[in-house]
């Protein structure tokens, strides 16, 4: 266990017994009671689920509160400075130039009124750190240190100009352009596919060994965390659950909620095996489409069978949500036909019929916007019933009742508003609506990719019982392979658009793999320390040179 | 509803004294509008109160029968101005494509021309009756409405709740009505007391120009037009319908942020649950 008490030298930063509240009636304990210390170049992992507290733990270090939250009591030491009496002013000397920030949305942290670099060498710049030359070299150094291409060029362009993953990478060189001595990290790869992750990851790891930085690293990935952090803290509801070393928390947790987040990425769930070959009810052949001008989707041909699931999975950009659209008819196909159990599925939602729609719904990637704001959930899955069945009123509600039970919800969130849910109660509404449409193929687009581990462990057996139980079909569409294990029937590869691979779980991602599959395959990250490792040197390359994908570009 | 603030009270009673004021007038005005009592412009007396104009009519029952104009040609025009303007903007804003341009470059060209030439061209040519000042106050700031409900059901409408409804084979009236307007609604109420506000100073503006409500009707523009001169000679007749403009802005605001208060959330803020 880390101990400060233990050490010679005072820890770099010492966090003792925080306690942060949301005001508000009643007030809300948000963080409790929270102590930790890390030393110069060391990384600390906070794990935990949403509403942990890591984030306002993350901020507070920065001698930031968000609004209606409030410290209460404790105290931050940093280099013996206590962060929550410092002056606005004496804040602002150490924000970005000791202590930086690295925010889980590059798109959101950046102004796109101002050039990349112009913002990278700000934080050196404002704290009067080095001349405008010597933090351009600066800036450039870093871009070559993350493998940014042509960094003369990338220190010249707009956040919109450049993929994701670049603009993420951007992010840490911002952070890292006035040499601080400690960094949060806060939740930096949770949006970003697998290969773009390893990339970062390997960014990350690189540059806190040479530095020497001292790092926080929030993520709720345990396999994220555990390449990167010398600890791990785990967090729940703003309570300390467990800290130790990484390797302690791996192999020997002690907490039983530990050992829950580790089993749930180590689930060894397998979907439910089909007893015989069923008659095929999507077939898609030769389609092609394009989204304004820009084509993205090049003779795709997909067979889905009857109760079974097809995952499809591919780097961000590769097309698989467009393809998911282009099935639903939220997006015409240029060319190619598509055939639900023999009928000729027309192209536009305009030419389909009631009853086409019936037998086709959607699960969208973020609850929060596939559930309108302001209508009661009780009516939004009413309204699915009202479109697609003859029930009368009383019949109705009774049906929504059995729905929202059928998903694991009480009958009492019918009179609720969706801002009341959790994210996980929002995305079982949703699978509610759906099956009140008693549909036979749902598109499923990442549905569980902005969950907590836990819970998307939960909704993923939701949806393999409903299967089990109604026989529907799942086109589900994903970047996670450790999902596409637990769901998925039969796999299709998307690649810039085109399939690459396509069969049985098993076969399609077992050897030998094509280069694109292997490293889709190896770059999710595993569950034990030396992975990450492992992989620097065989993926730097290809990662590297890896272009932005089309509609990035554009 | 939301909860009612003490800080919103002199607001909403203003605004309900405002109202009162002008469904009552007949019964509160102490002489009829256009009749002389007087020399022009005399010091307030028994007789009346705030004094006379300059035809020697009581100023109070004028500024009283004024409000009942003033209020209702605006509240109508306002109403007018957000049905038109709220429907096209969801309607551009939703479908896009031809639809969208048509809708917004008619809209455009309509606001490139200053409004109050734009005004003064249709009310020199047209006749100038109440029915016609209404139309025209009400098309001309509906274009301004009619920007920002473009807007916002355009970024509504690339929420995927809107995708789900469509899903569902929903129609345009249902997705307007029932999807993006609950959606739209706080800041379409907080634009409607801004623009009730701007409707009612260009009403005063036109009849202070002559082309707005015509004499010997009251209204609070053409009373600060008949009493302007009176400034010269210390006469402050033509400054209490200025007052009165002013002071209903606040109530309306008021009233604005008192219906605004369950839903300070704004759209697209992001919730902190």
């Amino acid at each position: 266990m880390l101990d400060s008490s233990g050490t010679v030298a005072p820890p770099l930063l010492a966090v003792e017994q925080l306690h942060i509240v949301a005001s508000g009636k009643p007030q809300r304990t948000l963080v409790e009671g929270i102590s930790f210390s890390l030393n110069a170049g060391e990384v600390l992992g906070l794990i935990g689920e949403s509403g942990a507290g890591k984030s306002t733990i993350g901020q507070a270090i920065l001698g930031h509160q968000r609004e209606g939250m409030a410290v209460t009591g404790g105290r931050i030491l940093f280099a013996g400075q206590d962060l929550l009496r410092s002056s606005e002013a004496q804040l602002r000397r150490i924000r970005g130039k000791r202590i930086a920030y690295v925010a889980q949305s590059a798109g959101a942290a950046f102004n796109p009124a101002l050039t990349l670099g112009e913002q990278v060498v700000e934080a050196a710049r404002v704290h009067g750190l080095m001349d405008a030359q010597a933090a351009r070299e600066k800036a450039l150094e870093l871009f070559r240190r993350f493998s940014l291409p042509d960094p003369e060029q990338f220190f010249l362009r707009y956040p919109h100009q450049v993929s994701g993953g670049q603009l993420q990478r951007a992010m840490i060189a911002m952070a890292l352009c006035s040499g601080p001595d400690l960094i949060v990290f806060d939740e930096p790869t949770t949006a970003l596919d697998v290969i773009t992750q390893l990339g970062i990851l390997q960014a990350i790891a690189g540059v806190i060994r040479e530095a020497g930085v001292a790092a926080i690293y929030i993520s709720h990935d345990l396999a994220v965390v555990a390449q990167l952090a010398d600890h791990i803290m785990v967090l729940r509801h703003g309570r300390r659950v467990e800290h130790g070393t990484t390797g302690q928390i791996l192999h020997a947790p002690a907490h039983a909620y530990t050992r829950d987040l580790l089993g749930a990425e180590r689930a060894g769930n397998r979907p439910q095996t089909v007893q015989s070959e069923t008659a095929p009810l999507l077939t898609i052949q030769s389609l092609s489409a394009r989204y304004h001008h820009q084509p993205v989707l090049h003779g795709i041909c997909l067979n889905l069978a009857k109760g079974r699931t097809l995952a499809l999975i591919g780097e961000s950009g590769s097309g698989k949500s467009t393809l998911g659209k282009v099935v639903c008819g939220l997006l015409a196909a240029d060319a190619g036909s598509m055939t639900l159990e023999g009928m000729t599925l027309p192209s536009t939602l305009r030419q389909r019929t009631r009853d086409h729609l019936q037998r086709i719904q959607m699960i969208h990637q973020i609850p929060d916007n596939a559930l309108n704001p302001k209508l009661l959930i009780g009516d939004q899955v009413d309204r699915a019933l009202r479109t697609f069945t003859t029930l009368n009123r009383d019949q109705r509600q009774r049906r929504v009742m059995a729905l929202l039970d059928r998903v694991g919800l009480d009958g009492t969130i019918a009179q609720r508003y969706p801002h009341a849910l959790s994210g996980g109660q929002k995305q079982r509404v949703c699978i509610a609506r759906a099956l009140a449409a008693e549909p036979e193929l749902i598109v499923c687009d990442e549905p569980t990719s902005a969950l907590d581990p836990l819970v998307a462990r939960d909704v993923l057996a939701l949806l393999r019982q409903l299967q089990q139980d109604t026989g529907v079909s799942y086109l589900f569409i994903t970047h996670d392979l450790h999902v596409v294990k637990e769901i998925a029937h039969d796999v299709a590869v998307l690649c810039e658009g085109r399939i690459i691979r396509q069969g049985r779980v098993d076969e399609a991602l077992g050897a030998p793999l094509d280069d694109y599959t292997r490293r889709l395959v190896e770059a999710v990250p595993q569950l034990r320390q030396d992975w990450l490792a492992e992989m620097t040197g065989y993926t730097s390359s290809s990662v590297s040179t890896a272009a932005p994908s089309p509609l990035h570009a554009y | 509803m939301p909860a009612l603030k003490i800080s919103h009270l002199p607001g909403i009673v203003g605004l309900i004294l405002f109202m009162a004021i002008g469904l009552f007038a007949p019964w509160l005005s102490p002489h009829a509008p256009d009749q002389v009592i007087g020399m022009a412009w005399d010091v307030p007396s028994a007789l009346a109160p705030l004094g006379t104009d300059n035809l020697g009519r009581d100023l109070l029952s004028r500024l009283i029968w004024g409000t009942r104009t003033s209020l209702s040609v605006t509240a109508v025009a306002a109403l007018i101005a957000f049905l038109a303007g709220t429907t096209l903007g969801f309607i551009a804003g939703v479908c896009g494509g031809w639809i969208d341009q048509l809708i917004s470059r008619v809209n455009d060209v309509l606001m490139a021309i200053p409004t109050l030439i734009l005004a003064l061209v249709i009310l020199a040519t047209l006749p100038k009756t109440l029915g016609v000042i209404i139309l025209v106050l009400g098309v001309l700031e509906a274009t301004r409405i009619l920007r920002v409900a473009r807007a916002l059901a355009a970024d509504i409408g690339a929420m995927e709740f809107i995708e789900v409804a469509r899903l569902r084979g929903e129609g345009l009236v249902w997705i307007l009505l029932r999807e993006i307007l609950p959606n739209a609604l706080p800041i379409l109420i907080a634009e409607f007391a801004m623009r009730f506000v701007f409707i009612l100073l260009f009403l005063s503006a036109l009849s202070f120009l002559g082309l707005g409500i015509q004499p010997p009707t009251a209204d609070w523009g053409g009373l600060a037009r008949d009493n302007k001169d009176g400034i010269l000679f210390g006469i402050w007749a033509a400054l209490i319908p200025g007052a009165a403009i002013a002071i209903l802005a606040l109530c309306i605001n008021t009233l604005a942020d008192w219906l605004l208060g369950a839903n300070t959330r704004a759209w697209g803020a992001r919730h902190h649950a």
